[in-house]
């Protein structure tokens, strides 16, 4: 935990400052939202929260995606935060950054299951008076999607410039291209794929099975109590060790051992090696900061996932879309392969999408998309600028 | 032409674009802007035009403004990826020893590869990739019949180095090297593809039906068509 200092905090001048999360209330009867799996939910809430300006022909708007387990809170710093941590992508989002919020007008939101101020399993459900639990629908990527889409109406915008993401944040944006073809000037896919492979499958349903098994699970009904923590921390460990390379543990960590210089010899140590102590507290901060419930149906939604099979293949997904796509991938991440990306821009190049391909080396594995923000910059930044500059074009 | 200076200097210190790997070419600008040109004369306006090893895009942007083509590069280097997106010009990070099969098979009217083909290091899979996605190619590669070339060989014993070849022969782009006649074998002897014209680039300037190309020409473009077309 962040000690409280007495010093006054400083913001970086590079950030975008001072920021609140939003709250949006859409879906509300009777207009519920029809999920993929048959269900009717709302009222839905949204959090979300904006940088930059929106420009007066409202054609800057750039929605940023967040992974599995990410937030609204992208960029800049709450007033109130008693912790000075700024937004997850805060060295990719803000004035002469990756997004640049002196030029783009840029929206991040909560998804739909989640558990930071959108509706998820964790909320009030209207029609109980108690927490959803296991009670919420199952929601699938789509979904998430089309709650965000109503999310930028209810705001007045009708287009995005582009929709950026990485990770599970990569495919929705690929399912924003999908859904909205003529609403995208660019879809920005980073670490990404069109579906997950059976390994990531294998790799979520441990998680998964973690918190299942965990004897405070209570099928779901566990607020107000301790919850899954062992479970869910556990399922963050295994998540974590995905998100990493070989390379950049053994970088970090080696087989560098923790408080001693020494093998203790004792099987019930629990933090021996620095790698064990890292992934143990790695668990233990997400604990703190997630719903076990969540995590389920995020997971979910992430393996259901298939762009072939919703639209028949993955030419078929982007042919009537106007969107200039940025696959990129990294040659460390073993979770979502290079080849997994090629396989996106191989359908685009099939029914002719504008689309531009790079594999960034970084060591840092799937994790690089947070991490070498610089790199991703040098190429987002003149790709976004190119759009803009042909959207603008083609209105005079 | 006022570069009359020979680099005789074997050991010539690599110039600082191969130091840096900038950029895959060898040509001087000059020389570049005339390969651009011809290329850009030969390709009918609104064809779907790709680029093997783009470098920065720019023949590509050239093509998209001034005939309206749509256009696609493919770039080994970071940083001619990156230029390229600069360029506004869609790319695909992809080394042409591996294929590319990102690219559907007769999915462009014309595959442009300049000054790349003699730097892959399989010159047979790259011009078979051209011939499986393009009906029609343009080639320009260094000549290696040039006669200062030769010169160099018959004369010093050495391994040439020119203005269009200035690396030495153990720090060069250039893997293989290969005369007009060879290209010739290659292309039509081999691959079944037929030379529609082959414009030798002699001083620094196009001479298209130049006597004796394949011991003046520096560099050469050749136009091709694929066999199946």
């Amino acid at each position: 935990m962040a000690t409280e200092t007495t010093e006054p905090f400083k913001i970086p001048e590079t950030s975008v400052g001072f920021v609140e999360t939003q709250t949006a209330t859409l879906f509300a009867p009777p207009h519920p939202l029809e999920t993929q799996g048959g269900s009717r939910l709302g009222p839905i809430q949204v959090a979300y929260e904006t940088y930059g300006t929106l420009s007066p022909a409202r054609d800057n708007v750039i929605f940023i995606c967040h992974a599995l387990t990410g937030d609204a809170h992208a960029a800049g710093y709450h007033d109130n935060s008693k912790s000075k941590k700024p937004g997850w992508w805060e060295d990719f989002v803000g004035p002469g950054k990756g997004l640049d919020t002196e030029k783009y007008f840029v929206v991040c939101a909560n998804v739909l299951g989640g558990c930071m101020g959108t509706t998820g399993p964790g909320s009030i459900n209207p029609e109980t008076g108690e927490h959803y639990s296991l009670d919420f629908p199952v929601v699938t990527i789509n979904d998430i999607v089309r709650v965000h889409h109503e999310l930028l109406r209810s705001l007045g915008i009708e287009k995005v410039l582009a929709v950026v993401g990485g990770s599970l944040g990569g495919m929705q944006a690929l399912e924003w291209a999908a859904s909205f073809p003529n609403e995208v000037g660019a879809a920005i896919a980073i670490a990404s794929s069109a579906n997950v492979s059976a390994q990531s499958i294998a790799f979520n349903t441990v998680g998964r099975r973690a918190i299942l098994a965990d004897p405070q699970f209570l099928e779901g009904r566990f607020y107000g109590d301790q919850g899954p923590r062992y479970g869910l921390a556990l399922a963050r460990m295994l998540a974590h060790i995905t998100y990493l390379s070989e390379a950049s543990i053994e970088m970090k960590f080696g087989r560098r051992l923790q408080d001693t210089d020494k093998l203790t010899y004792n099987l019930l140590k629990e933090t021996e090696f620095q790698i064990e102590s890292y992934l143990h507290y790695q668990g233990r901060r997400f604990v703190e900061r997630f719903d076990a419930n969540s995590y389920l149906y995020l997971t979910k939604a992430m393996d259901y996932f298939n762009i072939h099979e919703s639209y028949g293949s993955l030419a078929n997904a982007w042919k009537e879309s106007t969107a200039r796509f940025l696959i990129a991938s990294y040659d460390s991440d073993w979770l979502f392969t290079t080849s997994q990306s090629k396989e996106i821009v191989t359908a685009l190049n099939e029914t002719e999408r504008h689309v531009s391909f790079i594999e960034f080396k970084s060591p840092y594995g799937h994790d690089s998309f947070l991490l070498e923000c610089d790199q991703l910059a040098s190429a987002v930044k003149p790709f976004l600028a190119q759009t803009y500059a042909s959207i603008q074009q083609n209105r005079e | 032409m006022n570069t009359t200076v020979t680099h005789n200097d074997h050991d010539a210190k690599p110039s600082p674009e191969w130091k840096l790997n900038e950029r895959r070419y060898c040509m001087p600008n000059t020389e570049l802007a005339v390969t651009d040109d011809i290329i850009i004369s030969h390709i009918e306006p609104c064809s779907r035009v790709i680029d093997l090893g783009c470098g920065d895009g720019r023949l590509l942007a050239k093509l998209r403004d001034q005939s309206d083509c749509s256009v696609m590069g493919i770039e080994l280097e970071e940083k001619g990826v990156l230029e390229t997106i600069n360029n506004g010009v869609p790319v695909i990070q992809a080394n042409l020893d591996l294929g590319i099969p990102e690219i559907p098979s007769g999915s462009f009217d014309w595959a442009v590869m300049t000054q790349t083909l003699q730097q892959v290091r399989h010159p047979k899979f790259a011009l078979q990739e051209m011939i499986r996605i393009a009906r029609r190619m343009i080639v320009a590669v260094p000549n290696f019949g040039f006669w200062k070339v030769r010169l160099q060989v018959v004369w010093q014993g050495r391994a040439p180095v020119t203005e269009t070849l200035p690396y030495s022969w153990y720090n060069t782009p250039n893997l293989h090297l290969m005369s007009i006649s060879d290209f010739r074998y290659l292309t039509v002897g081999q691959l079944n593809c037929r030379i529609v014209k082959e414009i030798p680039i002699i001083n620094g300037a196009a001479v298209e039906r130049a006597w004796a190309s394949n011991l003046r020409a520096e560099s050469v473009v050749y136009i091709l068509e694929s066999p199946q077309s």
